[in-house]
């Protein structure tokens, strides 16, 4: 619930309206996604995620 | 009058600090406790000793601060896939679970976190969040000696920021100026570390340590410069830049660069790790660390023309370009420059906390015109004699304790001057990725072959690699031309002409390691090909022992001068405990080992010859 709450006023705060629909098409996603462990991609890139 | 926990994490170098009524009475990067380099992990044990250090409990603190804005990072990722879609859905597909999975929940991760450090009541945490580059900003203001200075922070990103130009002014940061993701002083720089066969976020340092091996004013290196400023990068006037993102590739792949497109730009193919280094790799490094170069002092510029003010305060990871650094002060644009000594991702718990303090508690700012409020960076764990032997004991390793540390000193002056190679562990241990003379290895900078021991031998790192020279500060102008102090190691000074050897970067006909192993002063180990030094003065009131120890070594030898690198071995973070010490002096070819007023001579060990008993195997960096 923490995080709805803060998800929502982040999205009034910054005006990204756009980002609603995204964040909830992630979300159904993310229950589809077989989750994998943490960041895979050093030493190739910069931890930019 | 707040009590205040600083977390830095979940990217790398995390790190937790604490800060009570304005000073910083602890920090510790979560790497010295793991022994996992540039750990990304939330750091549990750094919180539990800032807290026993402090005297604390989690319930006790006023706030927890997190040293960044994760939701404006998910923004940023998000509306990056975006913009560049359909492209990126590899990296898309990579990046996404793990948000979804777990750095969205950072709240929860934060709690839960702090649940495994000790039981808390949750409804009394104070839970506050500091922009990335603010905590930057903070960490470099705020422990500055100055009232009113302008701040210039530079990373790889934070969130969206790149870069930020801010005004200090007593309590307040005010931020003028960002750039944003994905132009980015500090990508760029990785992605030539990536393209030169360094790993991305530790080899930057090889880097710049590689780029004086370049040949200056060459054809090759200045059709590079050209290339990487006409097509790679548009510098203005501003010192911002814009990147051709078509030549790069980590907004939305799992590499740096676009390999092909560079080995056409550049008409080689990106090094391989560990293979051999040639001329025109040493050209490319120096090719971009004079591009790096223009552009910091165009940015200094800039932040001049805003604030006006004589003083600089910098930090963020691209801030530990001493050789930039070096070059910022030639320039003169400000009175005084201050640099963060913790100024990689470990620093923004230092910052995120000190900035909860000025600006949102209004906690008085603690402010000596004369000093910073860094305390040499000796904000980490120390160890009693006790701890000591009983780490003796458990490890059957064979000491000798001195009750006099004078004596200590005179008889480990004397192993140095004959050659030998020490490892140097006093009192708390550093915070940021420098060694000052607590948890460093030491030897004889006079010595001709000890480049190549301490590289090849000791820290089994690549042969090139330059040593930094600690220096008592009142010597320091009789060797270098210094403006100012260096006491974090933050700055290059060139080597006085009247020391110099024979310049052989001009000698075409020089192989590389030629280069390496021809005289260039008196100074070898410590006097990298441009004659130049990455400087660490010292002074009695920082660091009294490490003071004694360079003005014996002064009457000595008739120089105030040693090596001074980490006590570590490649891939391994600096050494936190008195075992880890033990250990890595067993696993290298270190002479002597100094804990405390303990001495350990390598051949009294039993068994020292087998190195593989102590061997760990750390990634290489």
């Amino acid at each position: 619930m923490d995080l709805l709450k803060d998800i929502v006023l982040f999205i009034m705060e910054r005006k990204k309206y756009w980002l609603a629909p995204i964040i909830v098409v992630l979300f159904i996603l993310g229950l589809l996604i077989v989750f994998g462990g943490s960041s895979a991609a050093a030493p190739y890139i910069y931890s930019l995620f | 009058m707040a009590k205040i926990l600083g977390i830095a994490a979940f990217y790398h170098d995390s790190s937790a600090t604490i800060v009570i009524d304005g000073e910083v009475i602890a920090a510790v990067q979560e790497e010295r406790f793991t022994r996992e380099k540039h750990t990304e992990a939330f750091p549990i044990q750094s919180i539990k000793y800032c807290l026993e250090e402090a005297g604390l409990t989690i319930d006790e603190l006023d706030a927890v601060v997190f040293y960044d804005k994760p939701m404006l990072t998910f923004e940023r990722i998000l509306e990056t896939y975006y913009a560049f879609s359909p492209k990126g859905l590899i990296s898309f597909l990579k990046a996404i679970p793990i948000w979804l999975n777990e750095k969205l929940f950072f709240k929860k991760q934060l709690y839960d976190g702090l649940k495994q450090v000790e039981n808390y009541n949750k409804k009394k945490i104070n839970l506050l969040f500091t922009e990335h580059h603010l905590s930057h900003a903070a960490s470099a203001f705020y422990t500055s000696p100055f009232s009113n200075s302008a701040i210039l922070t530079i990373d790889g990103v934070g969130e969206w920021c790149t870069a930020s130009i801010g005004h200090g002014k007593n309590n307040n940061i005010t931020i003028n100026k960002e750039m944003h993701f994905p132009h980015s002083v500090g990508l760029l720089y990785s992605a030539f570390t990536y393209f030169l066969g360094f790993k991305v976020n530790s080899g930057e340092y090889k880097l710049m340590g590689l780029a004086p091996y370049g040949e200056e004013d060459s054809e090759q290196t200045n059709s590079f410069i050209e290339t990487i400023k006409s097509i790679l990068v548009d510098i203005k006037e501003d010192g911002s830049i814009w990147m051709d993102q078509s030549y790069f590739n980590y907004a939305t792949g799992l590499r740096m660069v676009k390999d092909k497109k560079w080995n056409k730009l550049f008409g080689f193919s990106r090094r391989k790790e560990e293979s051999d280094i040639e001329q025109h790799h040493c050209n490319l490094a120096f090719a971009i660390q004079k591009v790096t170069e223009e552009i910091i002092i165009k940015m200094a510029k800039e932040a001049k023309k805003i604030t006006g003010s004589p003083n600089l305060c910098m930090a963020g990871g691209v801030a530990l370009n001493c050789v930039a650094n070096g070059k910022l002060l030639e320039e003169g644009l400000f009175e005084n420059i201050y640099i963060q000594p913790a100024s990689g991702d470990a620093g923004g718990s230092l910052g995120a906390a000190l900035a909860a303090s000025n600006m949102y508690f209004k906690d008085p700012r603690i402010l000596d015109e004369n000093k910073d409020q860094m305390k040499g960076t000796y904000l980490g764990p120390e160890y009693s004699n006790k701890e000591i032997t009983l780490m003796n004991r458990k490890e059957k390793a064979v000491s000798s304790y001195y009750k006099n540390f004078d004596d200590l000193i005179e008889e480990i002056t004397t192993k140095i001057s004959s050659g030998n190679v020490i490892g140097w562990f006093q009192g708390r241990m550093e915070f940021g990725p420098r060694a000052l003379g607590n948890r460093s290895i030491i030897a004889d900078a006079r010595n001709p072959e000890m480049q190549k021991k301490i590289n090849l031998n000791i820290k089994n790192r690549e042969g090139f690699r330059p040593f930094a020279p600690s220096v008592l500060l009142e010597e320091a102008s009789k060797y270098f031309d210094i403006k100012k102090d260096s006491p974090y190691m933050l700055f290059v000074a060139p080597l006085l002409k009247t020391l110099r050897k024979n310049n052989l970067n001009e000698d075409k006909n020089l192989s590389f390691w030629d280069k390496l192993y021809q005289t260039r002063s008196d100074f070898q180990a410590i006097t990298h090909l441009d004659f130049t030094s990455r400087l660490h003065t010292v002074t009695k009131s920082t660091n009294e022992k490490y003071w004694k120890l360079l003005k014996t070594i002064k009457q000595k030898t008739g120089y105030g001068m040693l090596i001074n690198t980490s006590f570590n071995v490649r891939g391994e973070p600096m050494v936190c405990t008195p075992y880890d010490a033990y250990r890595c002096f067993m696993n290298s070819d270190m002479d002597y080992l100094v804990i405390n007023n303990f001495v350990y001579f390598k051949k009294d060990q039993l068994d020292w010859q087998n190195k593989e008993k102590w061997k760990i195997d750390f990634n290489k960096d």
